[in-house]
Formats: structure tokens, C-alpha cells, sequence
């Protein structure tokens, strides 16, 4: 493997700022690792080589011409298929948006473009977002480099997988219910949930507005700190966005200390059904913080046990009209167009035709909860839980400046293992989905892997709104810590793809 | 299709039920931009050129919400006397439409901005207190063009053209409450308010409030009682209801056909019907007993509005006079009848008058003029009053001169010069030589040619029969080109020929 592709963004950045390596190099590299692996990961759907270079080109010639380069300039970045780009299809992962090619930028998009970021493609994701595998993708799985039969986590399994494969140093998600966290945590890389709002939904194809939180996933802390400032900060263009400055993560992410922060850990959050050696790695995480000064204590959030089925009201709810949209009138998929058939009638047999199992059971789950005579006791009920479960983060965050759990549940599982059984995938994002409720910042940092499989497991860091930077503090000491006492990055522990990922 | 309705004459339909009616009323603002983006809202855009993602709905664009259509409703909402919320939310209504970019619209459910007013109308002398339920803010949908097919409607339709250009123009919508006790005079009650409404959106400057092109839209609903029982019937929804007088004939037309249906025993069917602006007759639309179940929920893409005290304050204080109050007080500086301020409310010539008299008229002149001579051309033209290419401040020289040196003939010619784009008055007064030849010398040369010309009219007039004058008024007339008061000119013919 080219030594490019194992570098960190922050030492890419500073190589190419420095003329050491020149960007186009860097992206050639990179282009190189996923020609050679991604046949066996799959983690892309739409690889732009030919504009990546051209991109790549742009900052080189910036840094001739003696033009100021941004901290990340030059660095390649993998981009959920979610965001809108104008020079490359955005599918969602599914069959109804299959080569639709937007003629607007995303928010995310155009600042990873102005900040110099390099995109390579496009990454496959759970369609519309909707799942925990990308087992849902209308375009095939995605597979962990650590294990091609297992999943990568979901949605933004693509983007993690690409991360943890060295295909790209960088790559970016979307979190509704834990879809950058828990495929972060499966793949053992750093994925992060801003405050919601921290980081702009335009150009972001909607799942659950009221959740939908784009963030970054990387191989280190600081790496998610760079890639986070980046891409955050307020969008006059999306309403929710807010209007704040962006936390200082990448101070924090230097920072790397926790002597005296005060650190819960939820009791709620794990025990019985959870994977024995994620409890393990769990718990030797939290002794390590208290090791390094961190002040531990329990907190009861007593609420969360009701999170997942208010998430599983609230996003199928918001889903089940944000997808009503795609309704072949305009763009994307159109099925029985023949002339003899009305509007409504292609509208229903191009859904039919374009929508997978999963999406279509959250559209009419989300439908059923709306309906007049049912509203109150689903989606309004769901709304009051919701309000509950923010209570008990702010209850928390009177006792603790942070509060800890497990990420998820277990580590990655195999491929076709909970296909057919959705309350066991719905569960892999037990433990992220209170954040996504009560919209506060959240990340998942590796800390070590389970005995019983020598898969990586998740610590899941979460503060309160507009905290993001009390994230990294935690995860960047950790990181290193672990760092330290293995002598090496975990991800140096994962199989080498090389032949054996080409299927 | 529809089968013939039976119809029960107006007179008698409200000697035995008592009509309740009700209106929404649609209004598209006046706004630069559209509700949730900056496209223009104007009208005049080629086609689908007046789009970007957030008005076509693409995947992944948000709504931003105008903040100046926020305004303008708070300002309808103070004019109506409502209560301006302090806190309320969009709504998502979803239904599937080919001219609904979302497949959602996003409007107001149960939190709308205003609530609970009034509005004041005189109808026929009677007062009426318009309740007003509610005044929220939505999007307007696209428009569709259904090709093809016998009712211009979508079923049947060949193929459908649909121009994204209205969608998302900020829309207002005013609900009444139902307006019961107005008996025989519901269908001017309900033609009143709309006329009312009208003038108060047009004072406070929020929309071009046109109903022929569609920038105000009004619902009629109807519903009939059995006289006396104090049990409101089923209501029926009038839609395609383009006009003031269709207002009117749409609640006279449901009224004599829910006459008819209880008249046979029937049952009103809850549902909403299209007014035929031909016939003057309602057919039947969708059933709303199988309506569709609209989903309403918070709009989860837009925060919510919450506008201060402070600033609804300042907006109530920036009102302008509403036009009830204006009408009073023109009416007490003009002292004009009720009768002529009616007149010149209805002839649209209210705004004209003022301007008029703030130019120099008297009031009398004023509406003597927009009244009568302009209100003719206008309708020989077919243009309302407004339109004429004459100004206020013209119409003020013209009377002025009228009422000195030119008399009506002469006015006219001169107001005719300058419909015709020949100047201002004054110009024409002068490029046409016009002007009442005052002067008594000569014109009794004239009248001496004329008792010449006509020696035995002039006998006659001698023997007594004055009426005989006239002719030879008419030949001064004639021998001064029309520039003559014709008065002086036969008083100086009697004098002359009274003399021995």
C-alpha cells in the first residue's frame, strides 16, 4: 500500500501546504487504493477520478501561485451519495434517484470544494439513509475492511468503510439515528454527530429533518476536528441552522485532557443484549478516563428506554412526506409512462418500482402515525417522549460535563444476519439515537476490539448542545492513551485488504 | 354529465331557509420574492423561468421563510382586527399533486398567525360584522394546463403542461366564521365582503388583489337551514368563483339548489362544486365526506415565528387609514350623500375623486366627472375608470375651465383631446383656438347677421313665440364656431328683438 494513503489528513495537509507531496499525487494514490480494493469493499457507488485530479490540480497550482490554502486543502474526502453535487450523481441509494445528476451543490459539498478538500466520489449508504448495514443500498452492500463478510454499519457505511480502508483519509456522513456513529464505531474509525444545526442539511436529501446531522468521519480525532470545522457553521439557506460559532474542536482535539472534566456513564446504556466483550472494552475505556483524571460517575436518563420506537414515529413520520417528492413527475425514476396510464397511476407504479422494502415500510409506518385519529397517540405521543428524553439530558448535564456509553450494542455483524428481521437491525442504534432526539453532539472513538470476534468496538462521547468541543477533549485523550499503550494505531491491527478484498 | 339541477326561485328559497354563508378567501401577496426562496413572485416569467431547487422541491433544498410575507400577513391580520399570535408554527398539508413540487404544501394548521377578527360592511343601508376565523400563510401551488379532454380538468385530459412559476408565491387565506342572519341579502353580504376585503388589502398595499388573474381567490361556502329552526344544514365549497358579481350569483345559484334538494326531502351533500361563470350554476366536484386525510404536522425545515410585541405594535401604528375610516371622512369634507359615496366606491372612483379634489375640484365636480362623462368612456372602452389616459389633476384643470371659460361641449373636446394623447388641457385649449366668445359686441353682430338671415323667425319671435329663438341661436352657434354661451346668445337675441 502507498504510504500516502496510510497519512492522517492533518499530515497530507501539511506535506502538500509544505510542497512536500503535491495534491494531484495524493489523489492519484488514493485513486490507485480504491481501484485495488474498492471491487471487494464496495464503498463507493461513483468514483470521479477525472474531476478528483482536476480538483486536486486547482490547489497545487494555488500553492505555485503563493494563494493562502486551508487546513485541509489538498486532502481527498469521501462523500456520502446523500449530498447534492453537481458534477456527480446523487442516488441516496436508491433505485428512484438512480443517475439523477443535481444542478445544485450541497452546503457540505461547496465548502469541502472551497476549502480545498478533494472529493473522489460518491459513497454508498442504506437507501435514503433508512438502515444500520447499507444492506438497504439499491446498488449492493458495502463491506468492513476488517471483515468483507460482515457490514460496515449504516447509513453512512460507505463513507466508513472507504475511512477504515484507506481509500480516503476523510469522509462524510449523515447522522439521523447513529448513522455516522455506529458504522464509525463497526469500521473502528472516529465518527462524529455535531449539535444539530451545528452543520448544514441543505443539499442534504432529507430523511428526518428534525434529526438529519451531517458530520465527519476520520482515522483520528484531530482529523474529524479539521474535516468538522470545515464543513460547520451557519447556513442563512437552512433555517435550523445555528447561528453560532463553531465550537473550537480542534483546540479541544489538541487539547486531549480530561484531569477534572466530569464524566457520567449512562446507566441505561448497556448491561443485558449487549455484546459481552463491547461491555469489557466499554468499561476498561472508562477506567482509563478516570485515569487520566477524568471524574466518573453514573447518571440515570430513565427516558431512553422509550427512544427507540419515539425515533421509530418521528423519522418514519417526517420520512413518509419528505419522500412523497419522488413522485416521477419531475425527476428521477418514471415507471408505465405509456401514454394510456394518468399521473397518479405512474406516481404509484414508479414508487412501487423504485423504493426498496425498508423505505417503503417506514413510509407507511410514518403514514399510519400522521393519519387523522392516530396523530396524537403516535406522532404526538412520540414528540412528548422526545421532550423527556431532552429533560433527562439537561438533568444530566447538571451532574456531568460529558456523559459515556457503548456506541452500539455489538460489533459488526454478517452480512444477511439481521436482513430479514428489522427490530434486530433497529436495535444497532440503541445506544446513538437519544442524541439524535435531543439534537446535543455525540461521537464514537474506538477503543480496542472485542476478545470473542477482534472486531472494534465504539465509546460513545456525548455533550450537550453546542458542547461539539468537550467531545474531542474526551475522545482525543482516550485515542491516545490507547494509542500509546498499543504502540499503534488499532486500525494497523485490521487485515490487510490488498488481493483478498478483490472478490 | 350533470344532471339538470331543479331550482327553486331566489324569493321563495329564503321565505323558507335562512342561508348561512362563509368565505376563504385566497390572496397572493405583493412580495418581491417568493415565500421561501428568491425567485421572483412577479407574474410575466417565460414558463418555468422563474424556479431554482427550493421552489421546485429538489431533493435536498430547504424553505427559508420570507420575512416580508410574515409582515404583510400580520398587517392583513391588524387591518381584520385579529389577534397576531405570538408564537406559531408552519404545517406541512401532503397530498400528491403533479403541481405540488413536494408533494406537500406548506401552510398553517392550528397555530395561524392571526386569529379571531372582524370586519365591518354596509350592505343596502344594513351594517353586518363579518367574523374573521382565521388569517394564516401558506405557498401556492404550480399551475396546471390540462390539454385535451372536454372539462379542462385533469381526468380525461389528454396531457398536462404545468408552469412552476406560482409555486411557492406566498399565499394568504382568509377565513370568515359562518355569517348566519342575513337572510334574503346573503349573496350581496357575501359580495360585499369580498369588495370590502378587497379594498382593505388594496389600502394596505400587500397584493394586486386581481381576481380575473387569479391574485385573489375566494371559496363561497353555503349552507341552508329551514327557517326558524336554529339547525345549521350541510354546507357545500364553491370553487372557481372569478369575479365580485360571481360571488354573488354563486350563493343565489346554492341557494335555489340546496332549496330544491331539501324542498324533495334530499340531503345536501358535503362537497366541494365549480361555478359556472356561463350558466351561473354550481356542478358537483370531489365529495369531501370521502376527503382526503392531509397529514398535517409541524414543518420540521422551518423554525418557528415568533414575532414581538414591539414589532406588531410598530406594524399596527404604520397602518394606513383602512378604507372604512377614509370613506367617513371624504364623506364628511366632500359632504356628499351616502348615495354618490356608494357611487363612487362601486365605480372605483374613490382614489380617483380624492386626487381630483386634492388637485383643485370642488368634490361636486369631482364626482360629477368620474361619474358621468369619464365612467361613460371608460365603459364605451371597456377599461375601468383608473385605466382612462387621463390624470386626476387633468380632470381638476378640465372642470375648471368648464366651470369659466369653455362650456361642457367644449369641455368634453378638450377632454377628448386628451384621451387622445394630445396634450394636457391647457395645450389643446390653445392648440384648438377653443375658448367662449364672451365678448357682447360681437356676438350682437352675430345675432344682427342672424335676425338678417331670418326675417320671418324674427317676426314670429316678435309676435310672441320666444320657443322660435332657438333657431336662430343656432346659426350664432353655427357662425361662431360652437365657441358661444349659448345662454348670452339668446338673451341678446330677445333683447334685440324686444326693442322697438
Amino acid at each position: 500500500m502507498d504510504e500516502l494513503t496510510r497519512m492522517t489528513a492533518a499530515g497530507i495537509a501539511a506535506a502538500v501546504a509544505a510542497g512536500d507531496v503535491s495534491a494531484v499525487e495524493v489523489t492519484r494514490a488514493h485513486l490507485d487504493r480504491i481501484a485495488a480494493v474498492d471491487p471487494g469493499v464496495h464503498a463507493f457507488l461513483h468514483v470521479a477520478a477525472d474531476g478528483a485530479v482536476r480538483a486536486a490540480r486547482a490547489v497545487d497550482e494555488r500553492r505555485a501561485a503563493g494563494q493562502p490554502l486551508g487546513p485541509l486543502a489538498g486532502v481527498p474526502v469521501a462523500l456520502k451519495d446523500v449530498f447534492t453535487t453537481t458534477d456527480m450523481p446523487t442516488t441516496c441509494g436508491s433505485r428512484i434517484l438512480a443517475g439523477w445528476q443535481p444542478p445544485y451543490d450541497a452546503t457540505v459539498t461547496s465548502r469541502l470544494r472551497r476549502a480545498g478538500l478533494i472529493i473522489l466520489g460518491k459513497t454508498n449508504m442504506d437507501e435514503f439513509a433508512m438502515g444500520s448495514s447499507t444492506e438497504n443500498s439499491a446498488f449492493g452492500p458495502s463491506r468492513n475492511p476488517w471483515d468483507l463478510r460482515r457490514v460496515p454499519g449504516g447509513s453512512s457505511g460507505g463513507s466508513a468503510a472507504a475511512v477504515a480502508a484507506f481509500e480516503a483519509p476523510l469522509g462524510v456522513g449523515t447522522d439521523t439515528g447513529g448513522s455516522i456513529r455506529q458504522p464509525g464505531a463497526v469500521c473502528g474509525i472516529v465518527g462524529v454527530k455535531p449539535t444539530y444545526g451545528g452543520s448544514s442539511r441543505y443539499g442534504v436529501v432529507a430523511f428526518a429533518s428534525s434529526l438529519d446531522t451531517p458530520g465527519p468521519l476520520a482515522r483520528t480525532v484531530l482529523d474529524a476536528a479539521l474535516l468538522h470545522e470545515v464543513m460547520s457553521g451557519h447556513d442563512p439557506r437552512d433555517s435550523t441552522s445555528v447561528d453560532a460559532p463553531v465550537p473550537p474542536v480542534v483546540a479541544a482535539a489538541r487539547q486531549a485532557d480530561v484531569a477534572g472534566l466530569r464524566v457520567g456513564v449512562v446507566t441505561e446504556l448497556g448491561g443485558e443484549g449487549y455484546q459481552p466483550g463491547v461491555i469489557a472494552r466499554f468499561a476498561e475505556a472508562v477506567e482509563l478516563l478516570e485515569s487520566l483524571g477524568a471524574k466518573i460517575s453514573e447518571v440515570s436518563c430513565p427516558h431512553f428506554s422509550y427512544a427507540l420506537p419515539a425515533y421509530y414515529l418521528i423519522a418514519p413520520s417526517e420520512c413518509s412526506s419528505n419522500l412523497a417528492r419522488f413522485d416521477a413527475m419531475r425527476y428521477g425514476l418514471r415507471v408505465g409512462d405509456d401514454g394510456t396510464r394518468s399521473a397518479e397511476e405512474v406516481m404509484s407504479l414508479t414508487r412501487a418500482a423504485g423504493f426498496g422494502a425498508e423505505v417503503k415500510r417506514r413510509i407507511m409506518l410514518g403514514t399510519y402515525a400522521l393519519s387523522s385519529g392516530y396523530y396524537d397517540a403516535y406522532y404526538g405521543k412520540a414528540q412528548q417522549v422526545r421532550t423527556l428524553i431532552t429533560r433527562d439530558f439537561d438533568a444530566a448535564f447538571e451532574q456531568v460535563d460529558v456523559l459515556v456509553s457503548p456506541a452500539t450494542p455489538t460489533t459488526a455483524f454478517l452480512i444477511g444476519e439481521r436482513a430479514d428481521d428489522p427490530m434486530a437491525m433497529y436495535l444497532a442504534d440503541l445506544c446513538t439515537i437519544p442524541s439524535d432526539l435531543a439534537g446535543n453532539a455525540a461521537l464514537s472513538v474506538p477503543c480496542g476490539l472485542a476478545p470473542e470476534d477482534g472486531l472494534p468496538v465504539g465509546l460513545q462521547v456525548m455533550a450537550p448542545v453546542l458542547a461539539d468541543d468537550r467531545l474531542y477533549r474526551v475522545a482525543a485523550a482516550v485515542e491516545a492513551a490507547l494509542d500509546q499503550r498499543r504502540g499503534h494505531p488499532l486500525l494497523d491491527e485490521a487485515a490487510e485488504l490488498g488481493e483478498g478484498a478483490a472478490r | 354529465m350533470t344532471t339538470a339541477a331543479a331550482l327553486v326561485p331566489y324569493d321563495e328559497a329564503v321565505a323558507r331557509y335562512e342561508p348561512v354563508i362563509g368565505l376563504e378567501t385566497h390572496v397572493e401577496l405583493g412580495t418581491a420574492t417568493k415565500m421561501f426562496c428568491g425567485c421572483p413572485a412577479g407574474f410575466g416569467a417565460a414558463p418555468n423561468a422563474a424556479v431554482c431547487p427550493v421552489c421546485l422541491g429538489l431533493p435536498g433544498s430547504l424553505p427559508v421563510a420570507n420575512r416580508a410575507a410574515i409582515e404583510y400577513t400580520i398587517r392583513i391580520g391588524l387591518a381584520l382586527n385579529c389577534s397576531i399570535a405570538s408564537w406559531c408554527r408552519f404545517a406541512r398539508k401532503n397530498y400528491f399533486y403533479p403541481d405540488m413540487p413536494k408533494d406537500f404544501q406548506i401552510s398553517q394548521y392550528d397555530e395561524p398567525l392571526c386569529t379571531d377578527g372582524w370586519l365591518d360592511i354596509t350592505v343596502d343601508g344594513a351594517a353586518f360584522r363579518i367574523g374573521i376565523e382565521r388569517v394564516h400563510l401558506e405557498e401556492d401551488t404550480g399551475k396546471s394546463l390540462h390539454v385535451g379532454g372536454a372539462t379542462g380538468r385533469i381526468h380525461g385530459a389528454d396531457y398536462s403542461l404545468v408552469d412552476y412559476n406560482r409555486a411557492g408565491i406566498p399565499l394568504v387565506e382568509v377565513v370568515t366564521k359562518p355569517v348566519p342572519g342575513t337572510g334574503a341579502l346573503a349573496p350581496v353580504v357575501a359580495r360585499g365582503y369580498v369588495t370590502e376585503l378587497r379594498e382593505v388589502l388594496r389600502a394596505l398595499g400587500v397584493s394586486d388583489v386581481r381576481m380575473e388573474e387569479g391574485s385573489l381567490r375566494c371559496d363561497v361556502n353555503t349552507s341552508l337551514s329551514p327557517a326558524g329552526s336554529g339547525v345549521w344544514g350541510t354546507r357545500t365549497e364553491t370553487k372557481n368563483v372569478n369575479s365580485l358579481r360571481s360571488v354573488e350569483r354563486a350563493v343565489r345559484s346554492e341557494i335555489e339548489r340546496q332549496a330544491a334538494v331539501l324542498d324533495a326531502g334530499g340531503r345536501v351533500v358535503q362537497e366541494t362544486r365549480h361555478f359556472h361563470e356561463e350558466s351561473g350554476l354550481t356542478t358537483p366536484g370531489r365529495s369531501k365526506e370521502e376527503a382526503q386525510d392531509y397529514r398535517y404536522f409541524p414543518e420540521p425545515d422551518l423554525v418557528p415565528v415568533a414575532p414581538s410585541a414591539e414589532w406588531v405594535e410598530q406594524l399596527r401604528a404604520a397602518l394606513p387609514e383602512l378604507p372604512a375610516a377614509r370613506r367617513a371622512r371624504l364623506q364628511a369634507e366632500w359632504g356628499l350623500s351616502d348615495l354618490d359615496m356608494t357611487a363612487l366606491g362601486n365605480a372605483g372612483a374613490l382614489d380617483l375623486a380624492d386626487a381630483t379634489v386634492a388637485a383643485g375640484a370642488t368634490p361636486a365636480d369631482a364626482r360629477k366627472w368620474w361619474l358621468g362623462e369619464l365612467s361613460r368612456r371608460a365603459n364605451e372602452s371597456g377599461v375601468e375608470l383608473a385605466a382612462l389616459a387621463v390624470t386626476p389633476a387633468q380632470v381638476a384643470r378640465i372642470a375648471e375651465l368648464a366651470s369659466g371659460a369653455l362650456n361642457d361641449k367644449l369641455a368634453r373636446q378638450v377632454l377628448d383631446g386628451v384621451l387622445a394623447g394630445q396634450g394636457s388641457p391647457d395645450e389643446i385649449v390653445a392648440a384648438r383656438g377653443l375658448a367662449v366668445v364672451s365678448d357682447d359686441a360681437t356676438l350682437r353682430t352675430a345675432v344682427d347677421a342672424a335676425i338678417a338671415a331670418s326675417p320671418e323667425v324674427a317676426a314670429r319671435i316678435q309676435a310672441g313665440k320666444t320657443a322660435a329663438a332657438g333657431a336662430l341661436v343656432g346659426a350664432v352657434m353655427k357662425a361662431t364656431r360652437g365657441q358661444a354661451d349659448a345662454a348670452r346668445v339668446r338673451e341678446l337675441i330677445l333683447e334685440r328683438l324686444s326693442q322697438p
